[in-house]
């Protein structure tokens, strides 16, 4: 049951990403090229997911617990560090050159462009990299 | 040049927030796509494999899906520069993840749920996506 929703949510969200515009690289690059071939449609899908999730998420709160897991497991952290700023910094960059982030790039995969199936795996790379090394420095 | 889309955008980016809300109603969790792409890979410590890889399955089928019922191919332009696409994978994947976060688990989730820690990473994502491009496009003029 469990695995057929997560199906369900990772299809609904990639339909979404699709549907959205948010799968074509060249849309996002368009949307960060602020002094060039500006698009902004990318501002309507954050705005638009933002504002839905925000509803979902205050509907929720009213439940002790999810529906079909035992507790909720919400980040509670609240501290600013180092890590959230060259962290996201640095995915800036590789967003801003790519114009993939790791959602688009997974409903890319099985349109098969070269570029994507090299940025894949190195994003895959990528993140493994980074969590052994938050592991030995934690 | 891509044609501004903001019905379709604002549609699709409500499904995406859709997505986002059931997964914690149901299931208690938030979609981040790093973290659930990070969990993908060893050493596994809960017994969540198998919901992360029917997530990204879904992802992955999502484009195939929406072609075939609506008949037209997805658009998609990905830059055939191989070696640029290597280095932009590995610091969207080291950085998300370093940063705890990529553009759903904090841009969508996190801002949703009034996030401080999300609304700061959100600032600066934007900001270095933003200069990026500006630098690539029009100051080496890539």
């Amino acid at each position: 049951m469990s695995i057929l929703v997560n199906l369900a949510l990772g299809l609904l969200f990639g339909i979404g990403l699709v549907v959205s515009g948010m799968s074509n690289p060249a849309k996002v690059l368009n949307f960060l090229d602020l002094f060039g071939t500006f698009d902004p449609s990318l501002a309507f899908v954050m705005g638009g997911a933002v504002i839905v999730a925000f509803i979902g998420f205050r509907l929720t709160r009213m439940r002790a617990a999810p529906l079909l897991a035992p507790a909720f497991q919400l980040p509670t952290r609240r501290d600013i560090d180092s890590r959230l700023i060259v962290g996201p910094a640095l995915f800036g960059i590789g967003w801003g050159l790519g114009g993939f982030c790791p959602g688009p790039a997974f409903t890319a995969l099985g349109l098969g462009a070269a570029g994507t199936l090299v940025f894949v795996p190195a994003m895959l790379a990528g993140m493994w990299a980074a969590r052994m090394l938050a592991e030995r420095t934690a | 040049m891509t044609e501004f889309t903001p019905i379709a955008s604002l549609v699709g980016g409500m499904l995406i927030g859709l997505s986002a809300a059931l997964l914690v109603l149901l299931e208690g969790r938030i979609a981040g796509i790093s973290g659930i792409a990070v969990r993908l890979l060893p050493p596994w410590r809960d017994g969540l494999f198998a919901q992360r890889l029917a997530f990204v399955a879904g992802l992955v089928a999502a484009p195939l899906l929406v072609s075939a019922v609506t008949g037209t191919p997805v658009v998609q332009t990905v830059s055939a520069d191989l070696a640029l696409m290597a280095v932009a994978g590995l610091l969207v994947g080291c950085g998300s993840v370093w940063g705890g976060g990529c553009t759903s688990g904090h841009g969508v989730c996190g801002m949703a749920r009034l996030s401080p820690r999300s609304a700061v990473a959100t600032l600066v994502f934007m900001s270095t996506g933003f200069l990026t491009v500006l630098v690539m496009r029009h100051v080496l003029g890539g």
